[in-house]
C-alpha cells in the first residue's frame, strides 16, 4: 500500500528560506541547502523548493541551490516558482529537480502542461493550484496570489489531469501561514473530482490537521512553519500519524 | 566505471548524484562498444516507452543491450522505464517494440488507484535477492503483473500485487527509483555495484 507522504516546503528568496502569511510579510527561516539535508535526515518523504524571487539573476542563483541540494539528497525534489516555458522546466530538471511544478504559466498557457508531460513524463509534471473561497467556488489565484482568475479550482484540476499532469499541489490562500488547518472542503472537492494524487498545502499547525487532510483524500501533506519553527520534527509527526492509523514511510 | 545509457529522454541527475555519493565514477554513453565492454551499465528511464525504444534504435544500441543482459555475468541495472523496456511491449504504446528479453507486456494500473503511482511503497522480495524488504519511491503508471520464468522477483501492492523488481545473473531491474529511495535505495545500488571496482 502506498504510504501517505510528508513534504516539508522551502520557499526560497534571494538564496534564503523564507516564510510568509498569505504569501506576504516574508521572514528568514534558514539556508535552503542545510535545511534540505536536515529534513531528509528527519525522514521527509520528499522536498518542495519554491522559488519566490522576482529577478532573473536570482533565478540563475536558484539553479546553483538546486544543484547543491541534489548532490546530497536521496529523496525526490520538486521545484516550482516562476516557470514560464518548457525550457525553464528543462533547466530545473537538468539542475537536479525530479519534478517541476507550474502555476501561473499553466493558467496562461494550458498547453504547457501537455508539452511538459509529453517531453518529460506525467510523473514530473506537477500543477500547482493556489485558490481561495469565493461564494460557491474555489477561485484560482495566480502571480503569488495577487491575481484572481475567472477559473474554478476543481474544474482546473480536472482539466490539468486531462492535459497530462501527474500530480496537483493544492494551496489554500485563505489558510496559508494561518495555522488554522488545511482547507478541507476545497481538498475534498478537488480529490473527489480529479483522479490525480493531490498534495494538500496551506495552514498546517498540528498532526491533527494532517490526519484530517489524509481523511479528506490528500495523498501527501505539505508543511513549512511547523517544521521551520522546530515545533515538531518530521520524525515526531510520523510517529503521531502512525499512532493515528495513517500509514507512513518509516525511513 | 559505470556507463549510464543516455537515451536523452530520461532525467538522470539524481542517479548521477547517487553514484557520486557512493564514490563511483560514471559516464554517459551512447556507444554500443562501451555498453558491450563496461564493467557496469545502467539503463535509466522516465518518460514514454515509445520515445525510449525509438531512441535506443536510432542510436543503434538495441543488440548491445540485449547481448549484455543475456550474457548474465555483466552487471546491468535497469530503472523504472528501463525495467519495462526489457518486455516485448507496453500497453502505453502498443506499436513500439521493447527489447523482448522477457516475453511479457506491461499494463496500466487499474481504475481503483490514483495514476500515476507517486510515492513510497513496500518492496518485498519473493526469493533470495540482492536486497531485503524496504520502502522505495515509485513514479509509474504501467507495471509488470507477473514475474518472468528464470528471474527472481519482488512484489509490491498497489490496487493489487505487481512485480516491482526482477533479477537474473548480474542484471537487476527495478520499477522503483533506488536513487530516490533514501538509505535503503542506496543499499540497493551498493549491492548491485559490490564486488567490482568502479
Amino acid at each position: 500500500m502506498l504510504k501517505s507522504r510528508i513534504i516539508p516546503c522551502l520557499d526560497v528568496n534571494e538564496g534564503r528560506v523564507v516564510k510568509g502569511v498569505k504569501f506576504q510579510n516574508l521572514r528568514d527561516a534558514g539556508d535552503p541547502v542545510e535545511l534540505s539535508f536536515h529534513y531528509q535526515d528527519q525522514g521527509a518523504d520528499e522536498l518542495v523548493l519554491l522559488d519566490v524571487t522576482a529577478t532573473r539573476q536570482e533565478r540563475i542563483a536558484m539553479l546553483e541551490t538546486i544543484e547543491k541540494v541534489r548532490q546530497k539528497l536521496s529523496i525526490p525534489l520538486t521545484v516550482g516558482g516562476g516557470i514560464g516555458s518548457i525550457e525553464d522546466a528543462g533547466r530545473l530538471l537538468n539542475a537536479g529537480a525530479d519534478k517541476v511544478s507550474i502555476n501561473s504559466a499553466a493558467v496562461r498557457n494550458p498547453d504547457l502542461i501537455e508539452a511538459m508531460s509529453t517531453r518529460y513524463g506525467a510523473q514530473c509534471t506537477v500543477v500547482a493550484i493556489d485558490a481561495k473561497k469565493n461564494g460557491d467556488i474555489f477561485q484560482v489565484l495566480t502571480r503569488s496570489g495577487t491575481t484572481a482568475e475567472a477559473i474554478d479550482a476543481v474544474a482546473w484540476a480536472v482539466r490539468a489531469e486531462a492535459l497530462g499532469a501527474g500530480e496537483i499541489l493544492l494551496t489554500s490562500f485563505d489558510r496559508d501561514g494561518t495555522r488554522s488547518g488545511y482547507d478541507l472542503p476545497m481538498l475534498s472537492a478537488v480529490t473527489s473530482a480529479c483522479a490525480l494524487p493531490v498534495i494538500a498545502s496551506g495552514g498546517a499547525d498540528s498532526v491533527a490537521h494532517m490526519v484530517e487532510a489524509f481523511q479528506h483524500g490528500a495523498h501527501a501533506v505539505l508543511a513549512a512553519s511547523i517544521f521551520h519553527d522546530a515545533k515538531m520534527t518530521v520524525g515526531e509527526v510520523k510517529r503521531k500519524l502512525t499512532a493515528a492509523g495513517i500509514q507512513v514511510r518509516n525511513g | 566505471m559505470i556507463q549510464i545509457i543516455n537515451t536523452g529522454v530520461a532525467n538522470i541527475r539524481s542517479l548521477q548524484a547517487a553514484f557520486d555519493r557512493l564514490g563511483c565514477a560514471w559516464n554517459l554513453t551512447v556507444s554500443a562498444e562501451e555498453i558491450e565492454s563496461a564493467s557496469h551499465v545502467v539503463l535509466p528511464g522516465v518518460g514514454a516507452f515509445a520515445a525510449a525504444t525509438q531512441s535506443i534504435d536510432q542510436l543503434g544500441l538495441r543488440n548491445a543491450i540485449i547481448d549484455r543482459i543475456n550474457r548474465l555475468e555483466s552487471p546491468t541495472l535497469c530503472i523504472c522505464l528501463g525495467m519495462q523496456l526489457l518486455c516485448e511491449s507496453s500497453e502505453e504504446s502498443k506499436l513500439a517494440k521493447g527489447l523482448g528479453i522477457i516475453p511479457h507486456a506491461t499494463t496500466r494500473f487499474g481504475d481503483k488507484v490514483k495514476i500515476p503511482q507517486l510515492g513510497w511503497n513496500e518492496v518485498r522480495p519473493l526469493n533470495n535477492g540482492p536486497f531485503t524488504t524496504g520502502e522505495a519511491y515509485f513514479a509509474n503508471s504501467y507495471r509488470l503483473k507477473t514475474a518472468p520464468d528464470g528471474w527472481g522477483a519482488a512484489e509490491t501492492n498497489y490496487g493489487g500485487k505487481f512485480i516491482s523488481s526482477i533479477w537474473r545473473g548480474r542484471t537487476l531491474a527495478c520499477q522503483f527509483h533506488p536513487e530516490l529511495s533514501g538509505i535503503w535505495g542506496e543499499s540497493v545500488l551498493t549491492q548491485w555495484i559490490e564486488g567490482i571496482t568502479c
